[in-house]
């Protein structure tokens, strides 16, 4: 079997976002960037799935400006055995990301493909769904725990309720829950090593897709700030400023 | 101009979310009409047409529909969005997952996650976390929206009485089967709704600890969070979690005890009414957010905090 996963550089969960003042969006200048925390999860399992002898071959594929190609060699580093780098200098909205990767299901044909359920910066947690809607594959979405089958993909996926569990046929779109795994480390010689591992490049424009934005950003602001509380010395005087000034006991 | 809300039920009861999706979707169009598909569900649609936001209702009945898998529910609600202009559910595991399908299938470029409606093309949706709020405009003709349910108040469950209308059933693709659900079963109010949440961080050292945090819950009728730090820790299941990657909350109280206040957690909760933070780093960020902060050490904070809970007599139930 054959694994696509796909990972996004976005900025480090770490960093605190700014605001840029004229409200076109946030500053990413100078700013640490990494793979989306989920990505990883889905890399890591990926490779843990052909550890296990199940899987063949696993190819790490991301869109976005050359940079995009760290985020790659990341997934080499700990593991795949290829990348795709589809180039793109602009933002892509998921519907455009998902036909594009799209165009690289039906040129490489895995059996499935996976992915985070969500970026964290534009926290959209749609493009797993469309490019499982597109090619009319099954989907698991928030995916804990992976069974893989022979024709079959068993997931646990984390809902609201609890946990639910779901057979979904082969070729099937899997997005990944934090859970699912603890991503490894890259060592510093498979790091060298990943240097080393194909990776071929593409540009998004000629895949013949429409990459034409539908949603347009009028403008990005801060949240409105709370303001600043107090400190209380004790618990007797949290309890009295609860039920007399606050009036929530 | 009629929008198309999806109802997030379990066959047998609406879902209380579906009533603040009512309400958020009313904002876009006052002609707001229901889909509600499962198996058996006629319960259900007698509740969807009591809500007086509610204009209409469409019953699609089917065994296919039971457990609302995104392979089975997406065609349908692409089918009847034909008549539509906007189509509508809550950002939650429901909504998240079977519309962006419906989106792709209609080649329309999704609107995620809103927390209020500008205008019906316009919408705000928070981004990073929280950390920034984008106003956002949608240039497809049909627009695909999810709504952050606790951004908007539940709408009126009584009074209304919308019409009932049967709809045919779609073919599905037998590409997924349910095999199972366990529900997280709990005597406390849940997460998303309560008006008072009581949660727990690293700083409880286990899940033995976190008896301390459900007391308190206990005694407030209060919902019990998480931070993911002691999520990942193993002190508590991930169904408790507050956070970027749990869930959001917005109650009258949330009491934040051994949580630093990592940025994903604040995104979950700091639009809450009052915040309590008790926290013995007195730079913890969570104070940042408080309106009350507490610098003590919680396990002796905590027993002295039921202590005075236990002489007061107002707590409601």
């Amino acid at each position: 079997m054959k694994i696509l996963v796909a990972v996004k550089r976005v900025i480090d969960y770490n960093v605190q976002i700014r605001v840029k003042e004229d409200g076109s969006g946030v500053h990413t200048d100078n700013v640490k960037m990494s793979t989306n925390p989920p990505d990883d999860n889905a890399v890591e399992e990926s490779v843990k799935l052909k550890e296990s002898g199940k899987v063949k071959e696993v190819v790490a594929i991301s869109i976005g400006e050359d940079k995009a190609q760290e985020t790659i060699r990341k997934a080499l580093a700990v593991g795949a055995d290829k990348g795709i780098h589809v180039k793109a200098d602009n933002y892509i909205e998921p519907l455009g990301i998902a036909k594009i990767l799209k165009k690289i299901v039906e040129k490489e044909k895995p059996d499935m493909v996976f992915l985070g359920k969500q970026a964290i910066d534009d926290d959209c947690n749609q493009t797993g769904q469309m490019l499982a809607a597109m090619l009319n594959w099954p989907q698991a979405t928030f995916t804990s725990k992976v069974n893989l089958k022979e024709k079959s993909v068993e997931i646990v996926r984390e809902i609201d309720e609890g946990l639910e569990t779901i057979e979904v046929n082969l070729p099937a779109v899997v997005s990944c829950d934090l859970r699912l795994n603890e991503p490894r480390f890259a060592s510093l010689p498979n790091i060298m090593k990943a240097k080393k591992k194909p990776m071929e490049q593409i540009n998004a424009k000629d895949l013949g897709v429409d990459l034409t934005n539908r949603i347009q950003q009028i403008k990005v602001e801060e949240p409105p700030k709370r303001k600043a509380g107090i400190k209380v010395a004790n618990v007797a005087e949290l309890v009295s400023k609860l039920k007399n000034e606050a009036k929530v006991l | 101009m009629s929008v198309l809300l999806i109802a997030e039920h379990d066959n047998s009861k609406l879902k209380p979310f579906t009533l603040n999706a009512i309400t958020a979707a009313s904002k876009i169009d006052s002609d707001v009409h229901v889909l509600v598909a499962g198996a058996n569900c006629e319960n259900v649609t007698k509740e969807v047409a009591s809500v007086p936001l509610v204009k209409k209702v469409l019953w699609c009945d089917s065994p296919n529909y039971q457990n609302y898998l995104p392979e089975n529910l997406a065609p349908l609600v692409t089918k009847t969005a034909e008549k539509y202009d906007h189509i509508v559910a809550s950002a939650n595991t429901f909504g998240k997952n079977f519309m962006p399908r419906v989106a792709a299938a209609l080649d329309i470029s999704q609107v995620s996650d809103i927390i209020k409606v500008s205008s019906p093309d316009t919408f705000i949706r928070p981004i990073y976390a929280g950390n920034a709020f984008a106003t956002v405009k949608s240039n497809d003709k049909k627009k695909c929206v999810t709504i952050r349910p606790t951004s908007f108040d539940p709408a009126e469950k009584t009074g209304g009485s919308a019409q009932v209308e049967k709809i045919e059933a779609v073919d599905v693709p037998n590409s997924s089967k349910f095999i199972k659900r366990e529900e997280t079963k709990s005597e406390r109010p849940e997460l998303g709704t309560a008006r008072i949440v009581v949660s727990g961080g690293r700083g409880l050292e286990s899940g033995e600890n976190f008896k301390l945090i459900t007391d308190i819950a206990d005694k407030l009728n209060a919902a019990v969070g998480a931070s993911r730090a002691a999520v990942d820790a193993g002190y508590i299941s991930n169904d408790h979690q507050v956070g970027q990657t749990g869930k959001v909350v917005v109650p009258d109280l949330y009491i934040a005890v051994g949580i630093s206040g990592a940025i994903q957690h604040l995104a979950g909760m700091k639009e809450s009414k009052i915040i309590v933070a008790i926290n013995k780093d007195g730079e913890a960020p969570i104070f940042s957010v408080a309106d009350y902060g507490l610098e003590a050490d919680l396990f002796k904070a905590l027993p002295e905090f039921l202590a005075e809970l236990n002489k007061l007599n107002t707590i409601q139930k």
